[in-house]
């Protein structure tokens, strides 16, 4: 009952990375700032590129490289935070213990 | 939000460091005390949904979108400082994995929307439930005010950074940003009461948790 709640709640997540293909591209509301008061420009570009902008290398169809990025971020996120928060418990268990 | 390098100068990346990693060391040390068998699925799933909700990004007026920050949502739900870990692991992941955010602007990002959101959304939060009374309506208005207020704060914040940074005068920036984000805030503040109903309806003992 209780796994299957936070099954539930991660496909939730899932679901919304695989909507995200609707989401608006207009520039966002710090771009929109920069461009409308003229600093844009001193952006500059990343150093170094791994999935930029959402797109899961190697997958050309445009929707669906973005609903792969998202999935791919969800589940990374998922697993990291939560072996954090695990790792950062089991130090407290360990400074009792010792 | 996520500020891209070249917006900031080296004294307000170096400041906003300096003070983000502080406060990050600081929430692991809170957390190291408080946090339960409980806590650690619901931290994962919110780092999850906050970056989910991220990517959703809703049309406003004027050619401008926005998407959630959703401090908000976290910090109300398991306290400022689990706010702080899990908004700042989500913008390391945008900025490293998608180039989401700058490098060199991660301070400042996860100063904005980790710190000052988190901590301004918890304490406007728990400011307007203790008004309004712990019931079901206190909390969802306590939840859409906290949550809009968070945006409001972070992108001042975001504001005085660019400013500070010479890239453009205060009094052009400062109402250019509240403006914006004001209208962004709304749709953070019925996503975030969206999200706490939901949790309200079917896992109630969750906002039960205590907060860190």
């Amino acid at each position: 009952m209780n796994k299957k709640w936070w099954l539930m709640a991660l496909v939730f997540c899932l679901v919304l990375a695989t909507i995200s293909p609707l989401a608006s591209s207009s520039p966002d509301g710090l771009e929109k700032v920069a461009e409308d008061k003229g600093f844009i420009n001193t952006g500059g570009e990343a150093t170094f590129e791994v999935a930029a902008g959402y797109i899961f290398p190697g997958i050309e169809n445009e929707a669906l490289t973005t609903i792969m990025a998202g999935w791919l971020g969800i589940l990374a996120l998922f697993t990291i935070v939560y072996g954090l928060a695990w790792l950062i418990k089991s130090r407290k268990g360990k400074a009792t213990t010792e | 939000m996520h500020i891209p390098d070249g917006f900031l100068s080296a004294a307000a990346v170096g400041t906003t460091y300096v003070i983000s990693a502080g406060g990050v060391a600081n929430a692991v040390r809170v957390a190291r005390g408080k946090i339960g068998e409980k806590h650690i699925p619901l931290m994962g799933i919110l780092a999850a949904f906050v970056f989910a909700a991220q990517m959703l990004n809703f049309p406003i007026a004027g050619g401008t979108s926005g998407h959630i920050i959703g401090a908000a949502l976290v910090a109300i739900l398991l306290g400022p400082w689990a706010a702080v870990i899990i908004m700042s692991v989500v913008l390391i992941a945008q900025s490293f994995i998608f180039q989401d955010g700058g490098l060199l602007a991660l301070g400042a990002n996860i100063f904005n929307m980790g710190i000052i959101a988190s901590f301004g959304s918890y304490y406007l939060y728990r400011l307007i439930n203790s008004l309004l009374g712990n019931n079901r309506r206190g909390k969802l208005v306590a939840g859409f005010v906290a949550a809009w207020g968070s945006v409001l704060l972070a992108s001042i914040a975001c504001a005085l950074e660019l400013a500070l940074s010479g890239v453009s005068p205060m009094a052009v920036v400062l109402p250019a940003m509240g403006g914006v984000y004001a209208l962004i805030g709304i749709g953070e503040g019925f996503i975030t009461i969206a999200v706490l109903s939901m949790v309200m309806s079917t896992r109630a003992d969750l906002l039960k948790l205590q907060r860190i």
